[in-house]
């Protein structure tokens, strides 16, 4: 994409998003002077004579002045890298709009900069200039290594070099992968001695080689990817030979060898279980405590992902809750709501577990021999694989656990046990409290600022922050209407119409079917996410990007609720990747119709497959604004979010 | 210059007016040289509002203040000047009328001396604002850093209250208080020493937001390029500048204006570009989309700019956005960054409308309804650069600024 547009002037731009780590500095461009003389206004100013901080800095290189040396004409600016593109070490991103001297103006700023004192000369404003767009968040489309354990992401880091640096970047690309394979035919004109690869590297190249072919087929593959493909499909084959990009992917993982494989598993993020690996799903089986059947037929597409026959699986878990003593009941109790769906919705279940965890800790006592936030760790993973195999973790419940840990992790060393419990404790109260509970009412102050009278308003499914902004926008005596959109099979619309009507809120009902029928009157579209992710994707329930899809469509705005605990900094262009299966049968049959379950006999036949799929991703596009604690934002800056207040999660 | 400037805008406000027709004094040849706009025929000054329009009252007072800069002269603000003066004078009609600011003797009030900068044409009010609350750091009896703090809000409340339609303003007066108080001087210094760390950096603020505008017109120079042709919709001062400082580079341009209906500010625009010797050719405002294809890329200002990325401006820039960016051109906004407010218009209607009067030239029937709005919302998705004192910026870049500046 870059490469066809060299001809065209790089404006000198900053971007939110995702910014290359290894963006060259450029030499400054510099364009000012004093300032012209011919401007009046400037002339009655007391300091008019020095420079500001905004104020471009002194010339540093050739062409300098503009008003002075007329430039030569040449029809568009050159292309040149920008002082606006600069990536700086420093991390001084808690700069402000209007921050001319950024040095000062924070409490907290780095304590580099010693010219804090008096920004007067220019030398320093200048400084505080460049630092200024330094600041680490100035672009370039690029993605970063930041977010490595995102398939798609690195797709697309995948593609870039190919894309960018054609016939050379094959042979590199190619001739680089891990030292056992071979190329048997690699395009290589220019047979590189092999470089020495650092494990990461190699785990970075392996990772986006299989994210490539991954990727492949929903990302408009080049000819260089698909070059790649052939070669390594042709390494491969011998092993099996996959019809399913994703499940290549997988079966890519076992031929690596096992030093590497271990490595990877020490300082990478877990990989997400693909279900579609035989011998991984074994192990991890022979482990779990949670007995459950795996369903036999699955859809081809998503046989990486967990699929049990629902039902099986608590009876068993029931009958054994005498013989695992190593699980604490609360984390026991919680996993079987989990499993039997009593706790759904991403704040229950978020605060169920913590509140488990609440439970494990002022239960806990330190083993002898053992240190505090070591076992406790070790503990809490395994609990969490635990409610792994019940349902799998939303993204939010993943931050929560990051959080968690974290926080056990930075207990200081010379507190007593009972203290360590009770500031661990205190701190998933602060938690649930800052992060969720406070939260939402901040976002229902926000958006029912939106809810305007005389509104249409349309929800689909059951979000709780949209059903506080509802019913709080009610409260204030606003005018409006809602339309309640539904789907099944779970139906959880209903639930919330209920409550509604009770509060004496104008409701329609309708299903999803009905959506582009009711759109033409609504004015705003309210929805609930699983999550949002860095690349201003919603993760929500199942509909949601239909709905959005259709808004859009009709010019409504769609309003996106959700607390930024969950945010998460993965990017993710699809749904099938990552997400969630329910129940199969639960859309092959319709309770208490005899009528319509034509599928009864024809269920068990091998030609059917039943897909449930319990989430979507709805693109930025469609959404016009995210509420959040942080205020309305829109879709692009969750990056910005993520980036500024990623500590901020971590320590509260 | 700016003497001068600043007279020939003394001369078209309102309050002059009507004192130079109760003497009956003929200064219209100063008028006619200051400002080739021919003055509106004076039986419409003589004619009481013709649009009797019920919300002429709630006329927003950010576009009189461009209109008093602008050297427009709407017979209906005139009849309310005129009753201004027979009842009793109304703020900012009392401010316009006394020479200086609040004399010393009298307490101080941050209106007056807002009022007072505001006078200067080319003075944003945002940067008046910031200059009056500057003012008021220096001239505060408080003793203790709390009730100078207390002090300021009160002040900067006040101004923004004084003009709840001006984004600019109250965009302003926040960032001044954010930057202004977020110093760690605050923290273990005493208070006189404090207190004069805060006038400096009130100063501060006040001249960087004042050369923002330069520094706008620097940045945008790579942009204009020779034989390019630039549509300006409205006049915005920043535009005036970068248009200006790219015919003193010896840059070959021409530039379409449009007309700028209901106060023709595309008139005065073209004016001033004619003076540089830019090529100009005035377009009625409906004829964007006939002469959009000759056009390169559109220029505009911007009233204020919104966390979305989006502009508020003058009525007529959604439109044009839309015509140029269905016809693949690219638009850029020049805003300087004290105009970036924390707000969120989801559409058109979101946002409280500032109103305008409007003239049609005849008398509109009663039954008959007139949009009298004075400006729109243009998302971002229609902006292809922002050009601000922070740097060129997308759309998106807005709100990370934004984010990082309140939270």
């Amino acid at each position: 994409m870059d490469a066809r547009r060299g001809s065209l002037p790089v404006p000198r731009v900053r971007q939110v998003g995702f910014f290359t780590p290894n963006a060259q500095p450029a030499p400054t461009r510099s364009q000012s002077g004093p300032p012209d003389s011919s401007s009046p206004p400037l002339s009655d100013s007391p300091a008019s004579n020095s420079l500001s901080p905004v104020m471009i800095p002194p010339p540093r290189h050739h062409s300098d002045n503009l008003a002075a040396a007329p430039r030569p004409t040449s029809p568009l600016p050159v292309p040149e890298p920008s002082p606006f593109r600069r990536r700086g070490a420093d991390n001084n991103n808690a700069l402000l709009v209007g921050s001319y001297n950024p040095a000062e103006t924070l409490l907290a700023m780095s304590p580099s900069s010693s010219h804090v004192g008096d920004g007067e000369s220019e030398e320093t404003m200048s400084g505080g200039w460049f630092r200024r767009s330094n600041s680490g968040k100035l672009a370039s489309s690029l993605p970063s290594g930041t977010f490595d354990f995102s398939p798609v992401q690195s797709t697309a880091e995948a593609l870039k070099p190919n894309k960018v640096q054609n016939p050379v970047g094959i042979s590199e690309v190619s001739a680089r992968p891990a030292p056992k394979e071979q190329q048997p035919e690699a395009p290589s004109s220019s047979k590189q001695p092999k470089p020495k690869l650092t494990k990461a590297e190699r785990r970075a190249l392996q990772e986006s080689q299989r994210a490539a072919k991954g990727g492949g087929k929903s990302v408009a593959a080049p000819e260089e990817v698909a070059t790649i493909k052939s070669v390594k499909q042709h390494q491969t084959q011998k092993k099996d030979a996959p019809q399913v990009a994703v499940s290549v992917a997988a079966s890519e993982r076992k031929g690596g060898d096992k030093s590497q494989e271990k490595e990877r598993r020490k300082d990478a993020p877990a990989p997400r279980m693909q279900f579609d690996d035989k011998s991984r799903v074994e192990k991890a089986k022979r482990r779990s405590v949670v007995d459950q059947t795996e369903a036999k037929k699955r859809v081809e597409l998503f046989r990486h992902l967990p699929q049990y026959e629902h039902g099986t699986q608590l009876a068993d878990l029931e009958s054994k809750f005498l013989q695992l003593d190593p699980m604490h009941p609360a984390i026991y109790k919680v996993g079987l709501q989990y499993l039997a769906g009593d706790i759904s919705g991403g704040n229950a279940r978020c605060i169920a577990m913590l509140q488990a965890f609440q439970q494990v800790v002022k239960d806990y006592s330190t083993p002898p021999e053992k240190t505090l936030p070591r076992d406790l760790t070790a503990k809490i993973s395994s609990y969490v694989s635990f409610f792994t195999q019940c349902r799998p973790l939303s993204m939010s419940m993943g931050n929560a656990i990051r959080f968690l840990k974290n926080r056990i992790a930075k207990l200081s060393p010379s507190l007593s046990e009972s203290e360590s419990k009770s500031s661990i404790c205190t701190d998933i109260d602060r938690f649930i409290n800052e992060k969720i509970v406070l939260a939402d009412r901040v976002i229902v102050q926000h958006a029912s600022s939106k809810v305007k009278d005389g509104d249409v308003l349309l929800v689909y499914g059951s979000s709780c922050v949209v059903e506080m902004v509802l019913l709080h926008s009610h409260e204030l005596g606003k005018q409006f209407r809602v339309i309640v959109v539904d789907s099944r099979p779970k139906l959880e619309g209903k639930a919330l119409l209920r409550r509604l009507v009770a509060k004496g809120v104008h409701c329609t009902y309708t299903h999803i079917n009905a959506v582009s029928y009711v759109m033409h009157e609504v004015t705003k579209v309210f929805l609930g996410a699983s999550s949002v992710l860095s690349n201003g994707t919603v993760y929500s329930r199942v509909g949601t990007a239909c709905v959005a899809m259709v808004a859009h469509a009709f010019r409504v705005p769609v309003i996106i609720c959700c607390e930024a605990y969950k945010f998460h900094e993965r990017v993710q262009l699809d749904s099938i990747c990552s997400n969630e299966l329910g129940d199969p049968d639960a859309i092959g049959k319709v309770p208490g119709r005899m009528d319509v379950n034509y599928l009864n006999d024809v269920s068990n036949s091998g030609n059917l497959q039943l897909l449930n799929l319990m989430y979507d991703a709805t693109p930025a596009d469609y959404v016009s604004m995210i509420v959040t604690d942080y205020g309305m934002i829109p879709p692009t800056s969750v990056p910005v979010i993520v980036r500024e207040y990623r500590r901020d999660h971590l320590l509260i | 210059m700016k003497e001068q400037t600043t007279r020939a805008m003394w001369w078209r406000s309102p309050s002059f007016i009507l004192d130079n027709r109760q003497q009956a004094q003929p200064y219209d040849t100063a008028r006619g040289g200051a400002l080739s706009i021919p003055p509106p025929p004076s039986t419409a000054m003589a004619d009481p509002n013709p649009n009797p329009n019920p919300l002429t009252d709630k006329i927003s007072a950010y576009y009189q203040t461009r209109a008093a800069h602008h050297g427009v002269v709407s017979s209906d603000w005139l009849a309310q000047a005129q009753a201004a003066v027979g009842h009793i004078p109304d703020v900012d009609d009392d401010a316009a009328n006394s020479d200086q600011g609040a004399p010393p003797g009298e307490p101080f009030s941050v209106i007056d001396e807002f009022n007072n900068w505001r006078k200067q044409p080319d003075l944003a009010e945002a940067v008046a604002a910031i200059r009056a609350l500057a003012a008021v750091i220096r001239n505060s009896q408080a003793t203790t850093m709390m009730e100078l703090e207390i002090e300021l809000k009160k002040a900067s409340d006040s101004l923004k209250s004084w003009d709840t339609t001006s984004i600019s303003l109250t965009a302003g007066c926040d960032l001044f208080m954010r930057y202004v108080t977020r110093t760690s001087a605050l923290e273990y210094e005493d208070f006189n020493s404090a207190k004069t760390r805060l006038i400096e950096r009130a100063e501060k603020f006040g001249e960087i937001s004042y050369k923002a505008r330069k520094i706008i017109a620097m940045l945008s120079q790579d942009f204009i390029f020779d034989g390019c042709t630039i549509l300006v919709h409205g006049f915005s001062r920043v535009v005036l500048e970068v248009l200006k400082m790219a015919a003193q580079n010896k840059k070959l341009f021409r530039v379409f204006c449009t007309e700028g209906r209901p106060d023709r500010t595309g008139l005065r625009l073209s004016n001033e570009l004619a003076k540089l010797d830019v090529p100009v050719k005035l377009l009625i405002d409906s004829a964007v989309a006939y002469s959009m294809d000759e056009v390169d890329m559109v220029f505009v200002g911007a009233d204020g700019v919104v966390e979305s990325g989006g502009i508020i401006n003058m009525m007529g820039t959604y439109q044009i956005a839309l015509v140029a960016h269905s016809m693949n051109k690219p638009v850029y906004v020049a805003a300087e960054s004290y105009k970036f407010a924390r707000l969120y218009p989801l559409d058109q209607k979101d946002l409280g409308p500032a109103l305008r009067p409007i003239e049609f030239g005849v008398p509109i029937p009663l039954k008959v309804e007139v949009e009298t709005s004075a400006r729109d919302y243009t998302p971002p998705q229609y902006l292809t650069l922002l050009f601000t004192d922070l740097g060129v910026l997308t759309p998106s870049v807005v709100s990370d600024e934004l984010i990082q500046l309140y939270l």
